[in-house]
């Protein structure tokens, strides 16, 4: 049985919202980092997707790239989260203004 | 030759040079190399004299500029007269600067005064071997520098620095003629230079006014620089300065400028009458008046200050009734027996401390050589057979007799009874009598001059007398017309000799009440002689007071107007400044300032947008993307 496109369509969607909700409203950086993740997936979700239903399908092998590529950001992310920490004794976000004037 | 003839002056020159700038490190030796540049230099003139007796004649010139293809000259010459002036100019200042080693010891000054000395003989002997009349106007301004240089040498008083300025400004007067006189000749004439004035030249001229006017305009600037009426009034103050000073003045340089001019103008005054009626005018009128004064002088320079300006006059006059070789002859051998007279009333002076003849006296016994020597000074210029002052002014006598003018001779003879009569007095007041105080006999360096002057005084005349066939006279003027050796003359001039030195003798040393009787029944000759004329006082009152009332007026044009203009200019200036500095500050400032204020409140307001809080940033991003998404589709 396959699943049509649409309920897909939507599923990718809703999950890059989810994600998109949780980058905006947590406060803690290591959430955002996950939220951060849950929407990359999303895309790559809608990636295999589009793959799966156009040709050629040898798209497909570009989201195993992104996979690694995205550990090896992911670990980037929290190596900065970590310096932070080091710094600022806390990684919540609203207690880090470093960037202010 | 000519190298040698120019390093005449340029060795006193390089002397001046040294003094000035290593003065403070030579101290003493300062004169040393004074004395010793000068010897040297005398000895060039003894050499360039001789060469010129045997017959050379040798001149350099080179262009300096052009005017109307005619070009004007810078060079030396040197012919018989400027030789005879070389030789006196050197030997009597050299021997006046080994004098003044003794006389200025003390002076804290000391180097100035030698560096000045040089000056003045590099000046003077610049002037003398002069070609043309713009190069001897030049040196002719410097004589008169130096002379207030060294009359005001003792600044410190303020008569010395007044006189100092008195006989600058005389002479500058004189100098006015002499410079107008130089552009009136050139303008007749068209030429400078000395060896183109001949007779040939003033024949083409005969009877040109502006030529009658340049050579009468020529003669002031003889008459500023030569003390002659009515200018005169300078050098009696001269005797402010340093009594080597005067010597040198009064002997070899400065006022023998002045005859030196006419002698070597002589060709013009020659070929124009008037002229030299005037020449001749003058200078028998200031010869008889300055003697006139000498009677009644007290101080010892005073008195030789009259006698340099009556003899000065003899001088003129002789060139005046044309016989030029009397008054050259007699320039020199009065440059002998004059700085013997100057440098022996130093002595004295140095020795009794007093300048005043009525506190001197005595002092034979203790001044032995300055006695001697001023003895034989005294008879050379009283004019006794057979020393130099006879023969000279025997040789002015007769040619004035020659040439007509018997008021002038007459004239001159009482000139001559008057300048016999009141060196004897000199003599007699200062050396007989009681002695009045203490004196001690001047230093070798003092008296080994005086005593080398005495030998010039006696024999220097004989080289014109005519036991040497007049060989003076004929090596200066080849043209010299013979003058035979005339009975009268010679016995007139010798009566009048010893009746001076007769009546003297009388008055001052066997009679000696007698001069304040004649005094008071003479009164009226008296207090004119004593006064001299009221001719200061005159002065005083007229041209000087005039002079001052147009300076005042000058001056109050020159506050009034002329820097009250410039000073409303400046507070205009500062005004309008004043007001740009008010709309620089709030205006233009102002804008300025207000742009960057304004862009900072702006910013102050914005800058809130950078909270630092990464959330917000983020929802922005997402915000922004959304919008542009929605502007898209």
């Amino acid at each position: 049985m396959t699943i049509p496109l649409n309920h897909l369509l939507i599923f990718t969607s809703l999950l890059f919202l989810i994600g998109l909700y949780g980058a905006l409203t947590r406060r803690n950086l290591v959430g955002i980092l996950m939220s951060i993740e849950i929407m990359l997936n999303a895309v790559n979700v809608n990636f295999v997707l589009f793959a799966a239903s156009l040709s050629p399908k040898a798209g497909q092998v570009f989201v195993l790239f992104i996979i690694v590529m995205a550990a090896a950001t992911a670990s980037v992310g929290l190596a900065i989260v970590l310096a932070i920490y080091r710094n600022q004794k806390t990684i919540y976000t609203d207690q880090i203004n470093l960037l202010k004037w | 030759m000519v190298t040698r003839a120019l390093l005449i002056p340029l060795l006193p020159l390089i002397a001046f040079v040294i003094i000035t700038f290593l003065g403070k490190w030579l101290k003493e030796k300062s004169a040393w190399i004074a004395i010793g540049l000068n010897l040297v230099s005398t000895f060039f003139a003894f050499t360039v004299i001789w060469e010129v007796i045997k017959g050379a004649h040798f001149s350099a010139s080179a262009a300096w500029l052009v005017i109307n293809q005619i070009p004007l000259e810078v060079g030396i010459a040197v012919d018989p007269l400027a030789a005879m002036m070389l030789f006196v100019v050197t030997f009597v200042g050299t021997l006046i600067i080994i004098y003044s080693v003794g006389y200025m010891h003390e002076d804290p000054r000391y180097p100035k005064f030698f560096a000045y000395l040089s000056l003045f003989m590099f000046s003077m002997l610049g002037l003398v071997i002069s070609p043309t009349l713009v190069q001897i106007y030049v040196f002719w301004e410097l004589v008169g520098l130096c002379s207030y240089f060294l009359i005001g040498f003792w600044f410190e008083k303020k008569s010395a620095s007044d006189a100092g300025r008195k006989a600058f400004i005389t002479n500058r007067i004189g100098d006015i003629g002499f410079f107008l006189g130089i552009a009136t000749f050139f303008y007749a004439t068209g030429t400078m230079r000395f060896s183109d004035m001949t007779p040939e030249l003033m024949h083409a001229h005969t009877g040109s006014t502006v030529l009658t006017l340049s050579a009468l305009l020529l003669f002031c600037g003889a008459i500023g620089k030569s003390a002659q009426f009515p200018l005169h009034v300078w050098l009696p103050d001269a005797m402010e300065g340093p009594t080597p000073v005067s010597a040198l003045i009064h002997a070899a340089t400065m006022v023998a400028a002045g005859v030196y001019l006419v002698a070597r103008l002589f060709p013009i005054f020659h070929a124009i009458p008037e002229a030299s009626q005037v020449v001749a005018a003058i200078g028998t009128l200031t010869a008889f008046m300055a003697a006139f004064f000498a009677l009644t002088q007290m101080d010892i320079k005073k008195v030789l200050a009259y006698s340099t300006i009556s003899q000065l006059g003899y001088m003129m006059a002789a060139i005046g009734v044309g016989g030029m070789t009397a008054g050259t002859f007699h320039l020199m051998t009065h440059a002998f027996f004059k700085a013997l007279l100057f440098l022996g009333a130093g002595s004295v002076i140095h020795g009794s401390g007093v300048q005043d003849m009525r506190e001197m006296g005595g002092l034979r016994k203790s001044m032995p050589v300055t006695f001697w020597t001023f003895v034989i000074a005294t008879v050379a210029i009283a004019g006794i057979p057979p020393f130099s002052g006879f023969w000279s002014k025997d040789e002015i006598l007769a040619s004035a007799l020659e040439s007509g003018h018997t008021v002038i001779f007459y004239t001159l003879v009482m000139t001559a009874l008057m300048t016999s009569f009141y060196m004897f007095r000199l003599l007699f007041l200062t050396f007989f009598g009681k002695t009045r105080g203490h004196a001690h006999e001047s230093p070798w360096v003092m008296t080994l001059p005086l005593v080398i002057l005495a030998i010039g005084s006696i024999g220097i005349g004989l080289p014109g007398s005519p036991f040497m066939h007049h060989w003076f006279q004929n090596f200066i003027s080849h043209h010299h017309e013979e003058i035979q050796m005339n009975t009268f003359v010679v016995t007139l001039s010798i009566a009048t000799s010893l009746l001076g030195f007769l009546t003297a003798l009388i008055l001052y040393v066997i009679k000696t009440e007698l001069p304040v009787k004649l005094a008071k029944k003479f009164w009226l000759f008296y207090t004119f002689s004593h006064n001299k004329f009221w001719i200061d006082e005159f002065y005083q009152a007229t041209v000087i007071r005039w002079f001052k009332s147009f300076a005042d007026l000058a001056f109050r044009f020159d506050e009034g107007i002329i820097d009250r203009a410039v000073n409303e200019v400046g507070w205009k200036t500062v005004w309008t400044a004043n007001l740009k500095n008010w709309i620089d500050t709030y205006i233009v400032d102002g804008l300025v300032n207000l742009t960057g204020w304004m862009t900072q409140q702006t910013s102050a307001l914005l800058r809130h947008v950078q909270t630092g809080y990464i959330h917000h940033y983020l929802f922005f991003m997402v915000l922004g993307l959304l919008i542009i998404v929605y502007a898209i589709f």
